[in-house]
């Protein structure tokens, strides 16, 4: 029973901030705390949401996680072990095991290197199939995020936005991963070809049982795709919740914005929208007590000097509002 | 309501190394007084550059307007001398683009790039028009005027950006404005402002906006009168309430249905197959045929033409010429 | 716009037209630039008159032939005879073999340098970084001719053999070339780090062998093949220079630098303009040439630095 608890994956109080240099000896004058104090986890075969504006730090997020950037403090674990406990060596030999897929599906692939060859590169070296296997794993892989088998020699530039993205997810899938951080996976692609990739990810979960970090600033995407949702405004939490919950009922003033500001494809359709005032405050001088109260139509007075805490409420969902 | 903008069988060709692309291909429609008119389609479908053809921005070697015609408020556009242009352009035609912060001087400040065309077409003195920058700088909702129209480009947000960047296209008040994917770089938050304020104005001068967007739910909500482009060509156009809920193109269908929509979960979304076909290799044909759920043969060999289904509701489509053909 | 219509365009051609890498459409669109062909053919006209043209010359030997001297250009002799009585076109191309090795092994050797200590530099980045880029700017902030002139009098003082003069030339171009392009190599490498492919490499997992080899140094030939085509021609330039003020290579190893020496000589500029056209023009054709066809590579491995 204990073991199925267990989450994948476990981030308590990550913190990262990025230094403010200035002056001839560029000293340190500030920072900006891109991530601050964030904590989640998520359970096997769970797919959790990380959802906010530009600015909000969900990348930083998956890049703390990842390694690819250093944390400022607190602690991330990976099926009980922590990432930043790890030597070189030992993360190399576990980062088959969690991967990412990017935006841009032009920039992540190496223009100069064979799509067959940028899919089995990884796992010859790290030995994890006998040189011959390689390329009848890569064939199965492609096959299995929809390309075809003569793709496999062509270059990048010779595919379409949505078969790179396909190409970026095979490059993921063929480690066999326990965990998947997506970064904004499908904001760069056409409509039409964001739905087969939604799809892809859906039946790829189903079949291997994956473990996703979903980071998207798509509320109608994440809705679709994640179990959990965690919502982000400048570095902090905002609130966790299941989707169900989340969607159903938002408790966070900034929720409950997010949500009504998105538009939606039914004309004429009379919905109550609260439309936030002014514009994101600077992250490198967030706004005292609740991040947010500088936009917020319900703040009062201790909103500007007391910082909510992160708190339950309910069984499985936490929010960061006094007023809730 | 009479038309202000009316395009007949405009064609833009682009020469590349491997051939010419037909990137608008014999396109037609109007666009009313006071109306808002959404171009949607995807990357390549060419309505980018049905608004740059517009505006007389496709130029240099390799673009080129190649046939039709262009009627702003009575007068042919492609006819008119660079000089004519330039006093319609920024005046009573104005644009703004997806990216604010590259299409503002990054050595400029903010109130000089909106006293320009102050001066240029108004013709107001630096006092007046800077009188003006400011009143308009308020009217986009931003407070501190004063101090923002003294700023550079860098110093403000893209949202704030892009606020200044329509002070500046409804500054002349132009009886048309287009905007090519005026929110797509901005978030939802910012995006519901910028909307809100577009609508605000045009409810206000009874100016024109032609809106070019891949966002459904921006069409939804803005758009009185729809038109859909793939590949170049327009495949359905229709009022806004009609199209959305009675989509006749296959094209149009899938891509309202493939939308993900917040509180209508669906187990697996709807996706259309394939892909957009390579522009350099069209044959006459429904270049939406390879892709479509309803192909018949002679979708593989003619190219459908656009006809009224009633309604005011326009469609490329065989299915609907052999429904009409045996009435 | 074109570009994304290109894009798209590039995307769906695949689907007939087989896989071919960015080299193979890089060598078409160069076989189109019509001037960039011109400036090879140029080059590679060039390198073969002066590598096998003067074996078909009965002159070789550079027999001194005082009943010969100065004689202008006539059936026997093209391009007429110098003050010793040897045939000037023999030695135009025997000078060019000097002046190409000259200007392509400097080359060889200071990209071989400047890439290197570039790549070291950027890929480790830090205290080895500091190191190389300090002693980079060092060399780089002294004049490159002056400093050629006090070497190329140094080695006249301390009577360094003719023979080996040629090699030391080569060896001084190389120091002064090599900061310039160990800078620009170790710029690329920066950027080409930051770029989205080589965080994918991190998360894969790639042992650092394969993230060089495979991923950052196929994206700096390009660069690299820019910067050596054009660098020819800079070492051309400045070993003629040198050899011009006779603090390159010497007589009698001809070079076109020492060769146009002759118009240094009021009379011979006047009278025998047969001496100095040839090796000038010979410099004045090959460095366009390279220039050109240098800068058609650029276009079209390198687009970014366009315009």
């Amino acid at each position: 029973m204990s073991e199925i608890l267990q989450p994948l994956l476990e981030v308590n109080h990550l913190k990262k901030y990025f230094p403010i240099k200035s002056g001839l000896l560029s000293r340190t004058v500030g920072n900006v705390k891109a991530v601050d104090d964030i904590s989640f986890s998520i359970k096997p075969g769970e797919t959790f949401g990380l959802v906010g504006e530009s600015g909000s730090g969900k990348s930083t997020v998956g890049r703390t996680i990842l390694r690819l950037t250093d944390k400022t403090d607190g602690e991330v674990k990976f099926k009980g072990i922590d990432l930043y406990d790890l030597s070189p060596q030992e993360l190399r030999r576990l980062r088959p095991k969690m991967q990412l897929i990017f935006q841009d599906p032009y920039s992540s692939l190496n223009p100069r290197v064979r799509i067959g060859d940028a899919i089995g590169e990884a796992l010859l070296d790290h030995g994890l199939v006998p040189q011959a296997e390689v390329r009848d794993r890569v064939l199965e892989v492609l096959a299995a995020c929809g390309l075809s088998s003569y793709h496999i020699d062509r270059f990048p530039h010779e595919f379409s936005g949505g078969q790179r993205q396909r190409v970026g997810i095979a490059r993921a899938l063929v480690l066999n991963p326990d965990l998947i951080i997506a970064d904004e996976p499908v904001s760069a692609l056409d409509v039409s070809i964001q739905a087969q990739i939604i799809n892809l990810f859906r039946k790829m979960q189903e079949t291997r049982g994956l473990t996703y970090l979903f980071i998207s600033h798509d509320l109608s995407v994440v809705e679709h795709l994640c179990s959990q949702i965690g919502v982000m405004y400048l570095g902090s939490m905002m609130e966790r919740a299941s989707r169900d919950e989340l969607f159903r009922d938002p408790l966070h003033p900034y929720t409950k914005a997010l949500l009504s500001a998105v538009p939606v494809p039914i004309p004429k359709l009379k919905r109550e929208r609260i439309v936030l005032s002014g514009e994101l405050p600077n992250p490198a001088d967030p706004p005292s007590g609740c991040k947010f109260h500088t936009r917020c139509p319900y703040a009062v007075a201790r909103c500007r000097e007391e910082v909510p805490l992160f708190r339950n409420v309910g069984s499985d969902r936490s929010v960061a509002c006094h007023l809730v | 309501m009479n038309s202000i903008l009316d395009i007949e069988h405009l064609r833009t060709h682009f020469k590349t190394d491997d051939g010419t692309v037909r990137a608008v291909d014999d396109v037609s429609f109007q666009v009313r007084q006071g109306e808002i008119v959404c171009i949607v389609g995807e990357s390549g479908s060419g309505k980018s550059i049905t608004a740059m053809s517009v505006m007389g921005l496709v130029e240099g070697p390799a673009g080129r307007v190649v046939g039709g015609n262009i009627r702003f408020d009575g007068e042919e556009l492609l006819k008119l001398s660079r000089n004519e242009l330039r006093t319609i352009r920024g005046n009573e035609i104005a644009m703004i683009f997806q990216e604010p912060m590259t299409s503002l001087n990054p050595v400029l400040k903010i109130g000089e790039q909106l006293m320009e065309p102050l001066i240029e077409h108004r013709k107001l003195n630096k006092k007046a028009a800077r009188k003006r920058a400011i009143e308009l700088i308020n009217e986009v909702g931003i407070s501190r005027a004063e101090q923002i129209a003294d700023s550079y480009p860098h110093e403000l947000s893209g949202g704030m950006l892009q606020r200044i960047m329509i002070a500046i296209a409804i500054s002349c008040g132009p009886k048309l404005l287009i905007a090519d994917e005026p929110t797509t770089a901005l978030d939802v938050t910012i995006q519901a402002q910028i909307l809100d304020m577009l609508r605000k104005f045009k409810e206000e001068s009874n100016m024109s906006i032609l809106l070019i967007t891949h966002d459904l739910g921006v069409v939804a909500e803005m758009a009185d009168y729809v038109v859909v482009m793939y590949a170049g060509k327009v495949v359905e156009e229709g009022e806004v309430v009609a199209l959305f809920e009675n989509p006749k193109h296959p094209y149009t269908q899938g891509l309202l249905k493939s939308k993900p929509i917040i509180n209508q979960r669906q187990e697996e979304l709807y996706s259309i197959p394939g892909q957009v076909p390579n522009p350099l290799e069209l044959v006459p044909s429904c270049y939406f045929h390879e892709r479509c759920a309803h192909c018949m043969e002679i979708c593989k060999t003619t190219q459908p033409a656009l006809k009224e289904v009633g309604n005011q509701q326009k469609v490329a489509c065989w299915l609907y010429e052999e429904a009409t053909a045996n009435v | 716009m074109s570009t994304i219509n290109g894009e798209a365009t590039k995307a769906y051609l695949s689907k007939k037209s087989v896989h071919t890498s960015l080299w193979r459409q890089s060598l078409r669109r160069l076989l189109k630039n019509k001037l960039a062909v011109f400036g090879f053919v140029v080059v590679a006209f060039m390198f073969a008159a002066c590598f096998i043209g003067p074996l078909f010359s009965p002159y070789t030997d550079n027999k001194i032939n005082m009943a010969f001297m100065n004689k202008p250009p006539s059936l026997k002799h093209w391009l007429g005879t110098d003050v010793l009585g040897r045939d000037v076109l023999t030695r135009v191309l025997q000078a060019g073999r000097i002046s190409l090795t000259v200007g392509l092994a400097s080359m060889v050797l200071s990209v071989f340098i400047g890439s290197l200590l570039g790549i070291i530099a950027g890929y480790y980045r830090g205290i080895v970084d500091q190191v190389i880029m300090r002693i980079a700017d060092l060399l780089l902030t002294i004049p490159s001719l002056p400093l050629l002139f006090i070497f190329g009098a140094l080695l006249s003082e301390w009577k360094v053999p003719t023979d080996y003069r040629m090699y030391i030339v080569m060896l001084m171009l190389s120091i002064v070339g090599w900061p310039g392009l160990a800078r620009m190599v170790r710029g690329q490498m920066l950027s080409l780090r930051e770029r989205e492919f080589m965080q994918a490499a991190i998360v894969l997992g790639l042992r650092d062998r394969r993230k060089l080899f495979n991923h950052l140094l196929p994206n700096l030939v390009p660069l690299l093949i820019v910067i050596a085509t054009l660098n020819i021609g800079g070492a051309i330039l400045s070993e003629s220079v040198l050899s011009y003020f006779g603090l390159g290579v010497m007589a009698p190893t001809p070079t076109w630098g020492n060769m146009i020496d002759a118009a240094n000589n009021m009379i011979d500029f006047q009278e025998h303009p047969w001496l100095w056209i040839p090796p000038g023009f010979s410099i004045f054709a090959t460095v366009i040439a390279i220039n050109i066809f240098g800068d058609g590579l650029r276009d079209v491995l390198d687009p970014k630095q366009k315009r």
